[in-house]
């Protein structure tokens, strides 16, 4: 950003480009980013930068990566100078590292006596595709009946607080949350380097309400390619919005002027659940028993009675309460959400079970519309029996950020 | 007390006594006159041996295929300053105080601390030019607080001795954390004496095999008084207790204090203690006065902060801005826990309590790990 003489190397320029790791990761990244730059403008240069700048923000129809490192942050200040300072600082700090930068002087500085701006661990790495995404959820425009930064009023009526679904089990302490950013990148190093440097920036503003590592994708937002598989072993939401189809994203994803908050305008809205799979008795439940419980056969991910994963769906061919069935378009109303979700182990559970589910996220134009009625649908879904929500969230993200602008910039303009 | 900082104490210990001298490695001062000095693999190339006393800039390219360091040692061997992780292919300017004397510098291809070195000859008397008399006299009002809070740790810790070995369980519990309390304040100064933390702050938890025989100090005579409800039969333990502090008192005249290393760095460690010890209660495990180190801790911080204020000011203003609100914070959350003139057991504050806690020092934290960074500027 400014002026990084020697010290503030890039991460790519102290790689070199003789490495061949980089050089096959780029290669990888360049075909899915062709797509993707045709049609969003996604673009991606040659070690895998995402641009940060844009229309939208980057990190919802960019090409799902690999991993994911997802944090929630409370703001402990009241004051709105300071809590725009930050989103500013912020704003810079993620530009230069999902361009392969280190934050600020970087991690290793000319001045020895200080602590180094970057923490030093991404040093060397790619960019990895990396995108931030921010979110800013109901308790960012008030909070305990107080409007803590004159923002009350620019609430969108599309951020409505989720209902109470059949079966939940939420964890206050992994729900919620005034801000959230999405890390998304093909090296889980980047992407936690990436939240622990804003959380670092953040100090004194927000502090870390939780946060979430995905350590594999579920979800593919690039339409050739085949559905990742969840920890249930199953290719699950095929029928996903890909990053290319504009028609679709502008109908059931990215926010538009006139609808109540204008300022959301090209933004999106996100939902989050923390999804625990009951993976053990799953994994007790016969082959026919578990694809009929989906509505998929195991093997291909192919829809009940057809061959390949992309045939079109016969719904009746399915039981009634097969969760394709109830989760496909045509269960409802032809409503339709983007999915972009990541498996996580997160170590067992103290009763020799493994922690281990689906972080699910999902952007849509509006949850009313989107999240909410598909998730009203499920409630009779055969797969309840080995799943349950356990955390969750839900965040309205501003559009994209101008050269020169900041997160939020539309929202404290 | 945490057993990392005792190691990384001891290795400081040389180069901190020697004051405003030597501490190093900092600012941009005086680039034009650099001496040039090239590090390969198997070389280390200095363009000037024979240098003048003072602020020196060595502006080092790493021509080699390895990361490199530049060290200047001491004759006695031991490291003066460093640069570590010097790229391949990448220049760095690196500015050294030094005093007159002979040196070794020397470039380590790979980091591993050996590699090629040249004889260096430095003469004159410019070590201590360009200090800041503020800064001077900080670092002598602090040796004044320091000896002050020592004095008054003795003073309790004669009471709360005096109680243990009289067998009054009920009174040595209400001295205890008192006794700590000026300890605390200062404690990144005393445990640059390597040897007395360990012997008066040591956890039970942290202790190696060979060292629980000789395990004594405040946290002994905790365990015994709250866990096992009993003062008798630790005479020896409690004298011992009395007679290293002793020692402590016995030492800080030879002290010199500077303003980066001792004091900002103090105040640094000061708020790490209390974000990794405190915060946790892993402290005070069976007292759960967690809360009157936690306090300590921050006044001893706050001091430094408010002796190094008027340079800080000066040169960062918004730092000492953000210092100024969050120490205050800090305060004035720590006053909700108060319980008379002591605080609430530790064990009574709640999750979501300490959670707050540990964000306040968080927040605090974070900008005071930069009060060194900008002292030295």
């Amino acid at each position: 950003m400014n002026d990084r003489s020697e010290n503030g190397l890039s991460r790519r320029r102290m790689l070199g480009f003789s490495g061949a790791s980089l050089l096959v990761g780029a290669a990888a990244g360049a075909g899915l980013d062709r797509v993707a730059s045709a049609e969003t403008g996604d673009k991606s240069t040659e070690s895998g930068a995402i641009a940060f700048h844009g229309a939208n923000q980057a990190g919802i129809a960019t090409p799902v990566q690999d991993r994911l490192h997802f944090a929630t942050f409370d703001v402990t200040t009241n004051d709105r100078a300071k809590l725009v300072k930050m989103l500013k600082d912020w704003t810079a700090a993620a530009a230069a590292m999902t361009q392969g930068h280190a934050v600020g002087e970087g991690a290793v500085p000319a001045v020895a006596v200080a602590p180094p701006d970057d923490t030093g661990e991404a040093l060397g790495l790619p960019a990895s595709r990396l995108t931030l995404t921010i979110g800013f959820g109901p308790s960012f425009f008030e909070k305990d009946g107080k409007d803590r930064f004159g923002i009350k009023d620019k609430r969108p009526a599309a951020l409505v607080d989720l209902p109470h679904f059949p079966g939940d089990s939420l964890d206050p302490d992994r729900s919620g949350g005034d801000i959230a950013v999405q890390a998304c990148a093909d090296d889980p190093q980047v992407a936690v380097h990436a939240i622990r440097n804003l959380a670092r920036i953040g100090f004194g503003v927000v502090a870390v309400r939780w946060s979430q590592l995905g350590f594999g994708k579920t979800s593919s937002t690039t339409p050739d390619a085949q559905t990742p598989r969840n920890l249930m072993g199953f290719k699950d939401g095929t029928e996903n919005i890909a990053g290319t189809e504009s028609a679709l994203l502008n109908k059931h994803v990215w926010a538009g002027k006139g609808e109540g908050a204008d300022w959301m305008a090209g933004g999106s809205y996100m939902v989050a659940r923390r999804i625990r799979m009951h993976i053990e008795t799953w994994d007790r439940t016969s082959l026919r028993e578990q694809e009929d419980i989906f509505g998929r056969d195991k093997g291909e991910g192919a829809p009940k009675g057809l061959k390949r994963e992309r045939d079109k769906p016969v719904l009746a061919n399915m039981k009634p309460d097969a969760h394709v069935r109830l989760a496909h378009p045509d269960s409802n109303k032809g409503t339709r959400i983007l999915r972009r979700g990541y498996s996580f182990t997160d170590g067992t559970d103290g009763l020799g079970r493994l922690e281990a589910g689906l972080f699910f996220i999902a952007y849509q134009r509006d949850p009313r519309t989107g999240f909410i009625p598909i998730q009203t649908n499920l409630s009779t879904d055969a797969l309840n029996e080995y799943i349950q929500h356990v955390g969750s969230g839900v965040y309205a993200c501003p559009p994209g950020v101008r050269e020169g602008g900041y997160w939020g910039d539309t929202l404290f303009a | 007390m945490r057993p990392a900082h005792v190691l990384a104490f001891a290795g400081v210990t040389a180069l901190s006594l020697s004051a405003l001298a030597g501490c190093g490695g900092d600012d941009k001062a005086d680039a034009s006159n650099a001496v040039k000095v090239t590090a390969s693999d198997d070389k280390c190339e200095v363009a000037k041996k024979d240098l003048t006393a003072g602020k020196t800039t060595f502006k080092v390219t790493n021509k080699g295929g390895k990361p490199n360091e530049f060290e200047i040692l001491k004759s006695d061997g031991k490291i003066l300053s460093e640069r570590e992780n010097i790229g391949p292919g990448t220049t760095v300017d690196f500015v050294v105080n030094l005093p007159a004397g002979a040196y070794k510098a020397l470039c380590s291809a790979g980091q591993t601390g050996k590699g090629p070195t040249q004889d260096l000859t430095v003469s004159g008397t410019g070590a201590a030019t360009g200090a800041d008399p503020r800064l001077t006299q900080a670092a002598a009002d602090y040796k004044t607080y320091v000896t002050q809070k020592v004095d008054d740790t003795l003073a309790k810790t004669r009471e709360f001795v005096a109680a243990v070995k009289a067998g009054d369980v009920a009174k040595a519990k209400e001295l205890y954390a008192p006794s700590r309390v000026g300890w605390e304040t200062i404690e990144p100064v005393a445990e640059k004496f390597g040897d007395i933390d360990p012997k008066v702050d040591a956890r039970e938890a942290d202790l190696k095999p060979d060292e629980k025989a000789t395990w004594g100090g405040w946290h002994y005579l905790e365990k015994s008084l709250w866990k096992d409800g009993k003062a008798k039969g630790n005479d020896k333990i409690a004298d011992r207790l009395l007679a290293d502090l002793e020692t402590l008192k016995s030492r800080l005249p030879g002290l010199t204090l500077d303003p980066v290393n001792d004091m900002a760095g103090g105040a640094k460690e000061l708020l790490d203690e209390v974000a990794t010890g405190k915060v946790t209660g892993e402290e005070e495990a069976f007292s759960h006065t967690d809360l009157v180190d936690f306090k300590a801790n921050v006044d001893g911080a706050e001091k430094v902060y408010t002796l190094l204020k008027p340079v800080v000011q000066e040169k960062d203003a918004a730092l000492a801005k953000e210092l100024d609100d969050n120490f205050a914070a800090v305060q004035t959350l720590l006053k909700k826990h108060e319980n008379g003139d002591t605080y609430v057991s530790y064990d009574k504050v709640g999750k979501a309590d300490r959670k707050e806690l540990a964000d306040a020092v968080n927040a605090l934290g974070e900008p005071l790990s930069k009060l060194g960074g900008v002292v030295a500027k």
